[in-house]
């Protein structure tokens, strides 16, 4: 028989001033391969019109749906309902800002990111349209692709501790972005440069090794790897420059 | 009301949309882009295969030049596409790819050696040639001479939006998402920008540019079940719609993808083909081998859909709780290739079918998956109809595609035309200046206040929105799906022009404050029903079979009477059909009419096709 399911979902319309922030239950009947995507959309369409949440390629590419399901940051879309208990608690992801019920503002933080990291190649040359395309390792541009496939869903800062207490705290996302760039030889800046992003409490000496990241990471990303890998190399450059060359 | 100016004015933060606005930044104009979500989760990230371009470094695309891929374009569209556009395209495609290449996006190389490739299920060897180390790869893709789509493993839409995104950044291109423009402003002569509504407040907003440009992607969620995001539900068309002056270009035109996986409709990319992986029916036998002997899995998309939708009538599909499908083979292409190359397949297969395809077959239909029809431009971009309007990639009709688009040249597209639009837009700014009339600003704002007003207030009536919208999608699904006849298509459009009246009448049941999901669904409802109807009536009216235009009853393509392009205009706001015009297909044949090399061969010949130009 169909399990009849219970949503406790976060309610609050800012722009509403009758609206105060307050947990609202639906039921709705479990179907075949129900997912929370299917879920919510007929919560909105059968039952409340009003009820606020972000989907986009619903297909665990995009990274719209990020939000809290029973406890943990993960993407809606790809979420099965059969995975989960009968009573299933969803709340928009923290950190970000809300724009109402499950909606949150990924966008503004993530942009803010590329300006604070320069989320972009760094280098001295000029496209030449005439010019074959400068030659690369296959296996160098795998690498590249492999922290290059992030795709800024929020969970791992909605999970982190210290994006919960520093605001200014790149989280795991934006320490990854670095590292792609860090890898990519067609970017010159040095590792003085990196470190001038990332040397700090706000990159990462400011990462408490919870590693949460890791755990919420809808694409598997090495994150644990990734930030290893950058605290030993930020570590060396600062030994490096307390000590001289 | 919050007034803001820029240079160029871009509705979508998509490829084509970052593309053109970093040429025109980069010649010093201003430029936003507008975007429902933030500019990364635009549908082109979910483009996975890769972009035609004839880079020709790998063993299986020596010999590959603009040409060849010019003239599979123009195969690929059944000779519907304009092939002074298409031309262009082919040319530009790999200077982009290099410029892509330049910008970060990280391509997959060419590694030299001894190697081993799947075609049709069996085996072959190639060798890589050393003088090519490190050059851009290509894999095969459906309708193509030569292995030519480039790709950042599966990937690829993702990896070069987020590049192109960065450039913008750097740039100073501003994004302002969580936008959705709801109306141009137009004095009827020229474009002005838009009224756009904030998705974060619900409040109205006036962008004011020198060019505006659509940039919208597809409006596949107008088909209950497709391949496209959420997002992509024709409101930017539906702006120019709106203005009675810009006509819709081949509207009846639309794509449907041989592998949507069932239920979910979500897409496993033609990669998976073109790297080996075969179709299966009940009997876990191919089919295609059958009915196209050389291209088999790979013929053009409308083709393999075509013929999949025919096997399953054969009454050999696999019946399940959603319907009958087929099945797609990649287990013999090996774990390394499946978790590697077609990891995002991997995952989808995974996390949304329970299904492992590395022991496992995928279930597949033939989908809803692209528009070729869109914003009808001319060659630079520019809109009939309103000067300072412009469109760009899968919104717009620009037209490379024709009937039938080819696997790897939509993405190719959104960059290509991205940069040659975007450059033109530029040249158009040189020296223009523009006359803002603030009675013509202020009326339109009044009027969408009103609009808007009369929505949340059901001073129109108290339809229910999600039920006129699962109407229009449930009808166009019946009645302008692969296989059209003219009774089902009448039947479409008389369904249509009804649920077109309840559009008009539709109320919120909800209180419509701030970010109201329902205002922001009952804003594009009666926009969206017109061009359900530009869909269907065009269909009905094309007595012909051309691409993925299919009629059973005209099974002929008919160059003789059809060689054309549909305009689809909605002159009136009241009016309940659009006004159909049509105009040559192309000013210029480089390559007559003649056959595809697969799919059906029945042609009615032109007369007076002019030969193609010497040199």
């Amino acid at each position: 028989m169909a399990r009849n399911l219970k949503f406790n979902i976060f309610r609050y319309n800012p722009q509403d001033p009758e609206s105060t922030p307050h947990m609202e239950t639906f039921s709705l009947e479990e179907t075949d391969s129900l997912t929370l995507f299917i879920a919510l959309n007929r919560i909105r369409e059968e039952q409340d019109p009003s009820l606020q949440f972000d989907f986009c390629c619903r297909a665990g590419i995009c990274g719209s749906c990020g939000m809290v399901i029973n406890g943990r940051p993960g993407l809606a879309c790809h979420t099965k309902t059969k995975d989960l208990p009968d009573e299933i608690t969803l709340l928009p992801l923290p950190v970000f800002q809300l724009v109402g019920d499950l909606s949150v503002d990924t966008g503004s933080w993530f942009r803010e990111l590329y300006d604070t990291v320069e989320s972009w190649i760094h280098t001295s040359k000029t496209f030449d349209p005439n010019a074959q395309e400068e030659r690369m390792e296959d296996a160098v541009a795998e690498a590249i692709y492999e922290l290059d496939r992030c795709i800024e869903c929020g969970c791992c800062i909605a999970a982190c501790g210290t994006a919960r207490m520093r605001p200014d705290f790149l989280g795991a996302a934006g320490i990854n972005k670095v590292g792609r760039f860090l890898i990519d030889p067609r970017d010159e800046r040095t590792e003085q440069d990196y470190y001038e992003i990332l040397g700090t409490d706000m990159g990462i000496f400011g990462c408490m090794g919870l590693l949460a990241c890791e755990d919420v990471c809808p694409k598997h990303m090495p994150l644990q790897n990734q930030l290893g890998f950058l605290r030993r190399k930020m570590g060396i450059t600062a030994l490096k420059n307390f000590f001289g060359k | 009301m919050q007034t803001i100016y820029t240079d160029v004015l871009v509705m979508g933060a998509g490829l084509a949309g970052e593309r053109a606005a970093i040429e025109a930044a980069e010649a010093g104009f201003s430029a936003i882009c507008l975007s429902l979500v933030p500019s990364r989760r635009s549908h082109s990230s979910a483009a996975m295969g890769g972009m035609q371009a004839a880079m020709g470094n790998c063993a299986k695309g020596e010999g590959d030049c603009p040409d060849v891929h010019f003239a599979d374009t123009v195969k690929g569209s059944d000779w519907g596409c304009d092939q002074e556009v298409a031309r262009m395209f082919a040319d530009r495609a790999p200077v982009e790819m290099r410029q892509l290449a330049y910008w970060g996006v990280p391509w997959g190389r060419v590694v030299p050696g001894k190697g081993t490739y799947y075609k049709g299920g069996k085996l072959f060897d190639k060798e890589e040639k050393e003088e090519n180390r490190g050059l851009i790869n290509s894999r095969d893709f459906g309708g193509t001479a030569k292995w030519r789509t480039c790709y950042v493993s599966d990937g690829t839409g993702h990896s070069v939006l987020y590049t192109v995104d960065n450039v913008c950044a750097k740039l100073g291109v501003e994004v302002h998402d969580k936008t959705e423009a709801i109306s141009l402003i137009t004095d009827g002569v020229t474009c002005f920008g838009c009224v756009a509504r904030c998705l974060r407040t619900g409040e109205l907003r006036v962008y004011l540019a020198k060019a505006t440009v659509i940039a919208t992607g597809g409006f596949g969620r107008i088909y209950p079940g497709t391949t496209n995001a959420v997002i992509c539900d024709g409101g930017g068309h539906i702006t120019a719609i709106n203005t009675g002056l810009v006509p819709m270009g081949n509207m009846e035109a639309v794509q449907f993808h041989p592998t949507g996986i069932v239920p979910t409709e979500i897409l496993v990319t033609e990669g998976c083909r073109g790297d080996g992986g075969t179709l299966l029916d009940v009997n876990e036998e191919r089919f295609m081998h059958i009915y196209e002997p050389e291209k088999q899995e790979l013929a053009s998309r409308d083709v393999v859909s075509r013929w999949m939708t025919h096997h399953i009538r054969q009454g050999k599909g696999v019946p399940s709780p959603y319907g009958e499908h087929l099945w797609l083979d990649i287990r013999h292409l090996g774990e390394k290739h499946i978790t590697g190359k077609l990891r995002e397949v991997y995952e989808i297969c995974t996390s949304f079918l329970g299904v492992n395809p590395i022991h496992q077959l995928i279930p597949v239909r033939p989908t809803h998956h692209y528009s070729m029809g869109g914003v009808r431009t001319n060659k630079d971009g520019h809109a009939y109809g309103i000067s300072g309007l412009f469109s760009v990639g899968e919104a717009s009709c620009w037209d490379m595609h024709g009937f039938n688009r080819l696997g790897g040249n939509s993405l190719a597209e959104t960059v290509v035309a991205g940069g040659i639009v975007g450059k033109k837009i530029a040249e158009f700014l040189q020296g223009a200046e523009v006359t803002f009339n603030s009675a013509v600003i202020d009326a339109e704002v009044k009027k969408q206040q009103e609009r808007i007003g009369n929505i949340i207030r059901c001073k129109n009536g108290t339809e229910n929105v999600y039920k006129v919208r699962k109407t229009m999608q449930d009808t166009l699904h019946k009645g302008a799906n692969i296989f059209r006849t003219e009774q089902g298509l009448t039947e479409c459009v008389k369904t249509l022009q009804e649920t077109l009246e309840r559009a008009r009448k539709v109320g919120l049941k909800s209180n419509g404050l701030g970010v109201n999901p329902e205002l922001s669904a009952a804003l594009k409802i009666e926009g969206q029903v017109k061009m359900a109807l530009m869909v269907a009536y065009g269909a009905l009216n094309r007595t012909e079979s051309r691409g993925s235009h299919n009629r059973e009853d005209y099974p002929a393509r008919n160059d003789r009477d059809w060689l054309t392009r549909t305009l689809a205009y909605w002159k009136n706001e009241k009016d309940d059909l659009p006004t159909l015009e049509y105009e040559a297909a192309t000013q210029i044949f480089h390559i007559p009419p003649g056959d595809r090399g697969y799919g059906k061969s029945q042609i009615i010949q032109a007369e007076n096709i002019p030969a193609a130009p010497k040199g």
